[in-house]
């Protein structure tokens, strides 16, 4: 009847993992009940859950990641405090069955809950703002990319109270984790909540990469279109192309695990390394899907800041698109160490340091536009900073790495970790951390707190050196990944170093949480509210609308005649708005409870394959079948703003507006 | 107390010691004991230089632009609508192109130069060590062909003679790694890779398993004794002494799941039982590395354990 599934699936005997479930309970409860006593329930459903107000989706994506941030850093944390105890015969407090789950969800959350979502979350915030769109181009399917990553999120922290979850690494590399070495639900748990959110993510693919192809505003040719956007489209389109070979790779290893094939397994003609050669041609472009996108907020951010246009966007656009191509020639040089050849591992290397001209490219761009500029220290200003440094640190050791016979020494090291951490961290966290403080007001109407934005950024800018800094030297001294416990003298007091970096980080966080906190509760305060929507004089058309925009984003869709076409009309006194009229009805898309009735039958479908109950299984996927049948036989999923609605929304910003200007 | 902060002191000047990238006698990578580290270290330390040589003043730059054009100093010239200049672009694309060019050159070179797969050249054409490597969950197990011993979890080998080294696999995907003697290399179950590395110096030195491989994986490491030829000699007759032997048998005993392993001696092993490890999860076969050809092994074991 339930499968695999009894009472000692309970993790009853961990300690660590009963009071988490505890504190997660208490918490649930607490937010459960608040909801209810306030009467919020019917407003969360209609306006938040069932919308595919692609704003809405944006606020959705980026909670989503801040939750997943929470529980990937409590897995880092975990783990760093391991190490620091861990030490000559001690054997720390995590034994290995619990330690290695840790460091597999901790990379797996990272990468596919806290970076893809909140990525999605800033593309769906800005892109269709910045193209002067409506919304997306498939505002359901956007909504139900949004919960397929859910449920996959759910899955994942599912697995930490009922079952286990992987032990095999955030790759799952085989044979490790072929049925035979890893018989738990672990790494089932894995494939199928990556499978899940997997739908969502290339379903995000398409959405923007046809929003952006479709749906830019009239005059906006390809090369009028803000940086943000192009690597958005880049991205998108780099998801397109790698997101099905994830797919393909895990569903391989779920043919294998499932129905005892050998595609990956030791014997009966199965290959493991077949399996590191597609993760791997997914999971290079995949780390150029998530820095693309941050390359796009700097570009917007620091010329915003340095009151300049950005330096050489010709240069930026064909940096950003050659990246683009080469990103997809690269993945082999994950297993140098694998004995490929010279010649192969001579030509995935030189391919690999040729991505660092673009990306050199880039910088420079970043550097020449802050020079001969008037640089206005805003909290985002410190991100950017702070990024081009510790990009450019690792954007060496990436080099040092893809030379193949230095990566004999240093592939899988700490080193390595170091080195990703250092991209990943500095670059995509610290762009993604920027693009939120840059466009918080234009989601909320307030700007966030400003000294708690700059305290978080040294928490986490020095917090970073301390703790991947001593990693870099761990490499050197030979110090592999993944270890649970080790003896060696050298290393104990570098991994104690990088114990206090992670507490700094871990200050930096909170300091992020008071930041919302402080700035929700300041909000009203005039200084705060952004009554303009356009609180930093800046240049594209996201800030041309009033914040929070509009369900309809732009009551009348502006002309674009120029790169930065909101400060092009600023600066000759056009309106972008063309407020006054003549207002025509509106057309947009309704919401709709699809999208969650697809994800709860996904999580059911999921669920129930980890744990093989096959009833519940083809409940959850005919119930899906149904849902997106239904959804599709459905006629009545548009309707029209009256242009009277309109004209009253529009007028009352531009009293608003006057008012201000009165002041 | 005292002695904790001289260690500190010690650790910090590694650190200086590092950013010059220097030696430290804790930096395995960094202070080789065999001429493969040692080339694999000038590498690093060269490639290293070329990249600081544009990374440093791009670092400097940045930090003095964002400082000196900061809103608050109004002396500064403000350029408010410059977003192009040729020269520039024409340098910053230059610049990038022509350390990629440099280092692509040495990545070319060193990737045949350093291929694990090559064997060693010494001054006065030493004959070859051959160790045969087996990972399994969760030890190493050497095979000396030519001494006919085993030992399980302690490598020894004569210093200034060439290690000729294959390597696979009966478990799962390992890395066989000793960072003071260099490169590292896959240990693959069906697969056999090389690897060719040499100890210039006597010593003990750490060797690892550099790809996770499961529950027992932190202790999955040896120690590497290189030691001078005729003391490896006697430490083969030790081995020698042993009243253990390496049989189908007792192998399928060994191959079973075990943590933190301690170092077994075998006096006698199996002819052939790395190709049997090799070939059982080949229906038999095994390639012959110098025709390319598949073989068929013979055994009793490939036969019991092809469906595993």
């Amino acid at each position: 009847m339930l499968g695999r599934l009894s009472l000692e699936a309970l993790p009853l005997d961990v300690p660590i993992l009963v009071g988490t479930f505890i504190g997660v309970a208490i918490v649930g409860i607490a937010v459960l009940g608040l909801i209810t006593y306030y009467g919020k329930w019917g407003y969360l459903w209609k306006e938040w859950l069932i919308s595919v107000d692609h704003k809405r989706l944006a606020v959705m994506y980026v909670v989503l990641a801040l939750v997943a941030l929470f529980r990937g850093f409590a897995d880092a944390i975990m783990m760093r405090t391991q190490l620091a105890l861990a030490y000559n015969g001690n054997p720390g407090y995590l034994p290995p069955h619990h330690y290695d789950q840790i460091f597999s969800a901790h990379g797996t959350i990272m990468i596919f809950f806290l970076a893809m979502a909140f990525m999605t979350g800033l593309f769906n915030l800005v892109v269709p703002l910045q193209i002067g769109a409506r919304d997306v181009a498939f505002p359901f399917l956007n909504n139900f990319s949004f919960w397929m990553t859910a449920v996959g999120f759910i899955l994942v922290n599912v697995s930490l109270f009922i079952g286990e979850f992987s032990q095999c690494g955030w790759l799952a590399y085989p044979p490790l984790s072929e049925a035979q070495f890893s018989p738990g639900v672990g790494v089932d748990y894995y494939l199928v909540a990556l499978q899940i959110a997997g739908v969502g993510t290339l379903l995000t693919g398409v959405n923007f990469f046809v929003t952006i192809i479709k749906m830019r505003a009239p005059g906006m040719g390809l090369m009028k279109m803000p940086v943000f956007t192009w690597t958005a489209l880049c991205a998108s389109i780099l998801i397109m192309v790698a997101f099905p070979v994830l797919t393909v790779a895990l569903a391989l290893l779920g043919l294998d695990r499932y129905l005892g094939m050998h595609f990956f397994t030791n014997d009966g003609g199965g290959n493991q390394m077949l399996y590191l050669s597609l993760i791997w041609s997914w999971g290079h472009p995949e780390v150029y899907i998530l820095i693309l996108p941050a390359f796009g907020v700097f570009s917007e951010v620091v010329p915003a800041f340095s009151r300049k246009p950005l330096f050489g966007y010709t240069a930026m656009v064909y940096a950003t698109c050659a990246i683009l191509v080469l990103s997809l020639v690269v993945w082999v040089h994950h297993f140098f160490t694998m004995g490929a050849g010279p010649d192969v591992n001579a030509f995935f290397g030189i391919m690999t340091m040729i991505i660092s001209i673009p990306t050199g490219v880039k910088l420079f761009n970043w550097m020449l536009t802050i020079y001969k500029g008037r640089v206005e220290y805003h909290s985002t200003m410190y991100w950017a900073i702070g990024f081009m440094i510790t990009f450019t640190i690792g954007g060496m050791t990436g080099v040092m790495m893809a030379i193949p016979a230095a990566d004999f020494v240093l592939h899988n090291s700490l080193f390595l970790i170091a080195h990703f951490h250092n991209v990943i961290i500095g670059g995509v966290y610290f762009g993604y951390v920027c693009g939120m403080n840059f466009w918080f007001p234009k989601a909320f109407g307030f700007k966030l707190n400003e000294t708690w934005g700059k305290a978080a950024f040294w928490f986490w800018c020095i917090g970073f050196y301390f703790a991947f800094t001593p990693l870099y030297v761990l490499g050197f001294e030979g110090m592999t990944r993944r270890m649970n416990h080790y003896s060696n003298p050298d290393w104990y007091p570098w991994l104690l170093v990088a114990e206090v970096g992670a507490v700094m980080i871990l200050l930096g966080i909170v300091c992020q949480l008071t930041q919302l906190y402080v700035s929700i509760r300041d909000r009203n305060l005039p200084q705060n509210v952004d009554v303009t929507g356009d609180p930093w004089d800046a240049r594209a058309l996201e800030w041309s609308t009033s914040s929070p925009p509009p369900v309809y984003n732009f009551a009348i869709i502006p002309h674009v005649h120029e790169l930065d076409a909101f400060y092009h009309n600023k600066e000759n006194g056009i309106d972008t708005r063309s407020a006054g009229g003549p207002y025509a009805p509106v057309h947009m898309p309704k919401n709709t409870s699809a999208g969650i009735f697809c994800g709860l039958f996904s999580l059911i479908l999921g669920f129930a394959l980890v744990w093989h109950i096959w009833w519940a299984a083809a409940l959850g996927l005919v119930g899906l079948i149904a849902t997106v049948i239904a959804r599709s036989a459905d006629k009545d999923i548009d309707y029209y703003i009256p242009a009277e609605e309109v004209a009253r929304i529009e007028n009352e910003h531009s009293r608003k507006l006057m008012a201000q200007a009165a002041e | 107390m005292k002695n904790r902060k001289m260690a500190w002191a010690g650790r910090s000047a590694g650190l200086a010691s590092l950013l010059w990238l220097g030696g430290c006698s804790s930096l395995d990578v960094l202070d080789p004991k065999g001429p493969v580290g040692d080339q694999l270290k000038s590498l690093i330390v060269e490639s290293t230089v070329a990249m600081l040589i544009v990374v440093i003043p791009t670092i400097i730059l940045t930090c003095v632009f964002a400082w000196h054009y900061r809103a608050s100093n109004t002396k500064a010239e403000y350029l408010k609508d410059w977003d192009h200049s040729s020269k520039l672009e024409a340098l910053m694309w230059a610049v990038p192109i022509v350390i990629i060019l440099f280092l692509g050159v040495i990545t070319y070179q060193t990737s045949h130069s350093l291929d694990p797969y090559r064997p060693l050249e010494t001054s006065q054409n030493t004959k070859p060590l051959r160790v045969e490597v087996v990972a399994l969950d969760w030890k190493w197990l050497f095979i000396y062909p030519e001494q006919g011993v085993a030992t399980v979890n302690q490598l020894a080998v004569p210093v200034n003679t060439p290690i000729d080294f294959r390597i696979t696999s009966d478990s799962v995907m390992n890395a066989f790694f000793i960072p003071r003697l260099g490169s590292m290399i896959y240990a693959m179950a069906g697969m056999q890779t090389q690897l060719h590395l040499m100890a210039s110096e006597p010593g003990d030195y750490l060797g690892e398993s550099a790809n996770y491989s499961g529950r027992g994986f932190s202790d999955m490491h040896f120690r590497t004794l290189a030691m001078p030829a005729d003391q490896f000699q006697e430490w083969v007759e030790k081995v020698r002494a042993s009243s253990d032997t390496l049989d189908d048998s007792s192998y399928v005993r060994l191959a079973q799941p075990s943590e933190a392993n301690p170092v077994a001696y075998y006096a006698h092993v199996t002819p052939d039982l790395f190709d049997q490890i090799v070939a059982k999860y080949n229906n038999g076969m095994i390639m012959d590395k110098t025709t390319g050809k598949m073989i068929h092994v013979q055994s009793a074991m490939s036969d019991m354990n092809t469906k595993e």
